[in-house]
């Protein structure tokens, strides 16, 4: 596993997504796709977290908790948006209460597209978000 | 008199997938209130319907949820072909009800998942959803997609499934019935799992119907209450009665749901033995007018569909209520004096849909 440089702890939080992306990050750590042998671990506390999965676009009311949550992430962190919805509000985008995706709101390092996006391409998003920490790491 | 203290619960809490918030009030480890504050996934999708027309708010209409997302679909379908006064083809009715089942199916086992999630039985968690798995693959195989599958369109279904895969779909079914057995046994039996679940949260009957509880947490009540038996798609063809329960408790109600896991695979068994041959959908043209109300049972409960249309492409208005906004109050109640620890359960045993209900 000299490939795996970190066993990158994720915090998922859900925008306005419609449950579509949360159930395949879900899915990523079940079974078929386990994702828990090369390290990774969802987990729901902010400051153990290195990488914040973000599906859904951001609302009014939920930009405080998404900026909270970032914030609270220790550094080197990485912002991975999950499905189209959290890249540029997707089909949502005229909808009078969505904002935009959810780089309007904190910087995002890698965008998954789909609408739902597939587990497989979750997966890749988490990886290339490694190279980013690693990048990050390296200019502290 | 103990101390009063007020935790908050949520918007972003490791049992919940989406975001709710709680602001539990507590005497000691009791809870005696629970206010609710929601609003965090607020979109405004059925203003939605000025800006997209009738043919095209289907994908909206199936995004209000990712879960019972086909159910959405063919609820605003069936209102919108109601108005206009289509019927659809018979193989149609049927695909429709196939699908809907293998969503209950897979909603249903999602739910277990997440439950056994909640008491810390991580290997039971990994079980449901390794079972689940083998449904998402029935429905890449005839839809293209995992969770959001866009084949309902006004006038019938997008895709006709082969009496192959119709027939393989049944082996893969009987196949996964035996695994399913073992772990509803685990669920109904199992001595820890138990002390969780039986006699947490109980809504007696009258409560369940006052606060008008709908879905599985009303049949676990032992409210005999199920849309489907008012026969709407290939319903009215198929041998099916609600199932029900007395208990009221949380364990009722993962007992009224794993019934309802084998009657769905029954149910599409049922549609494959008697599935007519024949077109699959009718071409629809020119544009609705009228309103209608649909009502039909999904996962979790009762939705309601309401569409106005005005002559045009653009419709006036669409309304959906949702299940799990008619089991908020219902949750309310069974927190009421329970413990700290039982809350995570209580909030899963109504199986939220945050998304559905805030759209």
């Amino acid at each position: 596993m000299s490939v795996v440089k970190k066993s990158p702890w994720i915090l998922h939080y859900d925008g306005t997504s419609c449950n579509g992306c949360d159930i395949e990050v879900l899915a990523c750590l079940t079974p078929l796709y386990d994702v828990e042998r090369f390290g990774i671990i969802n987990t729901g506390n902010p400051k153990h977290a290195d990488i914040l999965l973000i599906t859904g676009s951001v609302n009014e009311q939920n930009i405080p908790v998404v900026k909270q949550l970032y914030e609270q992430m220790p550094d080197p962190k990485a912002v991975v948006a999950v499905g189209i919805c959290a890249t540029s509000g997707g089909i949502f985008a005229e909808c009078y209460n969505v904002v935009g995706g959810v780089g309007k709101v904190i910087p995002v390092d890698v965008y998954v597209p789909g609408c739902a996006a597939r587990p497989e391409s979750i997966i890749d998003g988490v990886v290339k978000a490694l190279d980013i920490l690693e990048v990050k790491r390296k200019k502290r | 008199m103990g101390n009063r203290t007020i935790v908050p619960f949520g918007p972003q809490h490791p049992v919940l997938p989406e975001p709710i918030h709680l602001d539990l009030v507590l005497e000691d480890e009791r809870v005696i209130e629970a206010i609710p504050r929601i609003g965090y996934i607020h979109r405004g999708l059925e203003k939605l319907v000025e800006k997209k027309d009738y043919q095209q708010y289907v994908y909206v209409a199936e995004r209000i949820c990712g879960i019972c997302s086909f159910m959405h679909g063919m609820g605003y379908c069936m209102s919108i072909e109601s108005i206009m006064e289509v019927e659809i083809p018979e193989r149609a009715k049927f695909l429709r009800t196939i699908w809907a089942e293998l969503s209950r199916l897979h909603s249903h086992l999602l739910w277990l998942g997440l439950l056994a999630d909640a008491f810390g039985f991580e290997s039971l968690f990994m079980q449901s959803w390794k079972l689940r798995e083998q449904i998402l693959d029935i429905f890449e195989e005839t839809t293209g997609g995992r969770v959001i599958f866009s084949v309902c369109e006004v006038g019938g279904v997008k895709k006709d499934i082969s009496s192959e895969t119709l027939n393989k779909m049944k082996e893969v079914l009987t196949a996964m019935e035996k695994e399913l057995k073992e772990a509803a046994a685990v669920f109904l039996n199992d001595s820890t799992v138990k002390l969780r679940t039986k006699g947490v949260g109980v809504l007696s009957r009258e409560a369940a119907f006052e606060l008008g509880a709908v879905g599985p947490m009303a049949r676990a009540s032992g409210i005999e209450m199920d849309i489907r038996s008012q026969g709407y798609a290939a319903y009215n063809q198929l041998d099916f009665k609600p199932i029900t329960d007395q208990g009221g408790d949380c364990y009722a109600r993962t007992k009224v749901r794993i019934g309802e896991l084998f009657q769905s695979i029954d149910l599409i068994r049922q549609c494959i033995a008697i599935i007519p041959d024949g077109e699959v959908k009718r071409k629809v043209t020119g544009n609705p007018k009228g309103e209608h109300f649909t009502r039909l049972e999904q996962p979790r409960g009762e939705v309601l569909y309401y569409a106005k249309a005005n002559g045009t492409k653009f419709l006036d208005r669409v309304r959906v209520r949702t299940p799990t906004f008619a089991n908020v109050p219902a949750l309310l109640e069974t927190l009421k004096n329970c413990s700290l620890a039982d809350v995570p359960i209580l909030i899963l045993t109504i199986d939220p849909c945050i998304s559905c209900t805030e759209r």
